[in-house]
């Protein structure tokens, strides 16, 4: 049988609002995710941490606060730290995102960037599609 | 990782590995089962610590201030926290980490080498953990966690499987939840080693302890009223449970404490009393007749798994033909099941 999708939504750096990463979690809940959230203010250490333990197939980190290009790639770099391999999860950054940057965050191993209005549905789906190939990948080594 | 590699990381305390374990072994997958088996000479060192109670009593918040008391003493400690999944679409939310605290900033347990905290859906099981707990919980004793704790899901009036893995099991309560009545009913209410009576400073604390107490009391006279006569004697005889907790009863007295979690009040004491608890387990004697108990029912689940194997698989048995004379009437279903039987012996 198929284990559940389990990912990890979580809040990183000085960002004081999550209600739009509650809002996600729920919906992917709803989805039959099995969503762990980590709360607001953790650091790229936290959150590698958590995803490493939880051993999770997507990391999607929120963010707001304009800092997702120092945090972001250093949440990767803990993940490889703490001896996870985050090329086998899938890696999605929501927020306030640049157009501009999204080239920059997809080149340090970002697979998905999601802007405020991106329907759900679309994360949804793109999450079960890239966990399948992502499994398929790990499966076939 | 493949399962050789997984089973060297568990026993060289690699996280990595350990968490893929859990994984495995989370979703029934054939490596999860060879890997339980290869580690299972490492187990039984850990004290396995249940926190159950209602929703929103605090049981996540001790746990992390447990966690940070443990810590202090210079203990490991592995956390399973059970959260419910959705009946509906499978999904859930996993919220217990983001209760857990670090001792300052400095230092957060999320971090901390000698923690490591897993959440869980419970997919659907009722008895407040999940099918696979135990077996996690497993993983985590093999890694060499000196403490264990089990954080079940916010637990109703019957979701009482936390004492199928737990060695102490510690039930949290809030002041004003309920009478005297409410606290004399069977469930939640009778499975604690050690009671807590948590956000203390609400106030009216004093009475659901006095209540606690007078229900532990009074437990403990009437099984002594009933021993005496040869009606129970038959039934102790007959129901374990009575049996076990008569003894239990007598020789450890669960403790009422209260608790301000939140601020850290009164944790050290319910440290102390988990700390006592186990002493008292391994020096009655009561921690392997406890963990006896444990074993002989999952092996007998397991024997009961792999005979449900062995009928569906049709080479064995072709349980759908005995099946089909028992509806055309050329057996009776009682014979029916003694042939199989039969026949699965002599294989």
């Amino acid at each position: 049988m198929e284990r559940p999708i389990k990912v990890l939504v979580a809040k990183v750096g000085l960002d004081g609002h999550d209600r739009g990463a509650k809002v996600v979690a729920r919906f992917l809940r709803d989805a039959g995710f099995e969503v762990v959230y980590t709360g607001l203010h953790r650091t790229p250490q936290e959150v590698a941490m958590a995803a490493v333990q939880e051993d999770v197939d997507v990391v999607g980190i929120s963010i707001h606060s304009g800092a997702h290009k120092e945090l972001v790639p250093k949440v990767i770099k803990y993940i490889k730290e703490f001896g996870g391999n985050p090329e086998e999860m899938v890696i999605l950054v929501g927020g306030i995102i640049p157009e501009d940057d999204f080239e920059e965050l997809k080149k340090a191993g970002v697979d998905g960037i999601f802007i405020p209005g991106t329907p759900i549905q679309e994360i949804i789906d793109f999450i079960k599609k890239a966990v399948a190939e992502k499994r398929k990948a790990v499966a076939k080594k | 990782m493949n399962v050789e590699e997984i089973v060297e990381g568990i026993l060289n305390k690699n996280r990595r590995a350990l968490a893929r374990a859990i994984t495995y072994v989370e979703n029934e997958y054939p490596e999860g089962k060879e890997i339980l088996k290869r580690v299972y000479h490492r187990t039984g060192k850990a004290h396995v610590v249940g926190i159950t109670g209602f929703p929103g009593v605090g049981k996540s918040t001790t746990v992390s201030k447990l966690t940070q008391e443990f810590r202090r003493r210079g203990k490991t400690v592995g956390i399973v926290a059970v959260d419910p999944g959705s009946p509906f679409t499978g999904g859930a939310l996993l919220g217990d980490r983001l209760r857990l605290d670090g001792l300052d900033v400095n230092n957060p347990l999320w971090l901390d080498e000698g923690v490591f905290f897993r959440s869980m859906s419970s997919r659907g099981r009722a008895g407040g953990i999940a099918a696979k707990t135990g077996d996690v919980v497993r993983l985590m004793d093999a890694f060499g966690f000196d403490v264990i704790f089990v954080e079940t899901v916010g637990a109703g009036q019957s979701e009482v499987d936390i004492i199928e893995v737990a060695d102490t099991s510690i039930v949290i309560l809030m002041p004003e939840m309920g009478d005297d009545i409410q606290i004399n009913k069977a469930g939640i209410l009778e499975i604690g080693d050690i009671y807590v009576v948590n956000k203390a400073d609400l106030g009216g604390a004093e009475k659901t302890v006095k209540w606690l107490k007078s229900m532990i009391m009074m437990d403990q006279e009437a099984l002594e009223i009933l021993s005496k006569t040869t009606h129970a004697d038959e039934h102790a005889v007959e129901s374990g449970e009575i049996f076990e907790r008569l003894k239990r009863t007598k020789d450890w007295i669960p403790p009422v404490l209260t608790t301000v979690a939140e601020k850290g009040e009164g944790i050290k004491e319910l440290a102390d009393a988990i700390e006592q608890h186990f002493e008292y387990l391994k020096k009655s004697g009561k921690l392997e007749e406890r963990r006896i108990r444990r074993l002989s029912r999952e092996v007998f689940d397991l024997i009961m798994d792999e005979i449900k194997n062995l009928l569906s698989k049709n080479d064995v048995i072709n349980y759908r033909e005995v099946i089909q004379k028992v509806v055309r009437g050329e057996l009776d279903p009682h014979t029916a099941a003694e042939m199989v039987v039969e026949k699965l012996i002599r294989l």
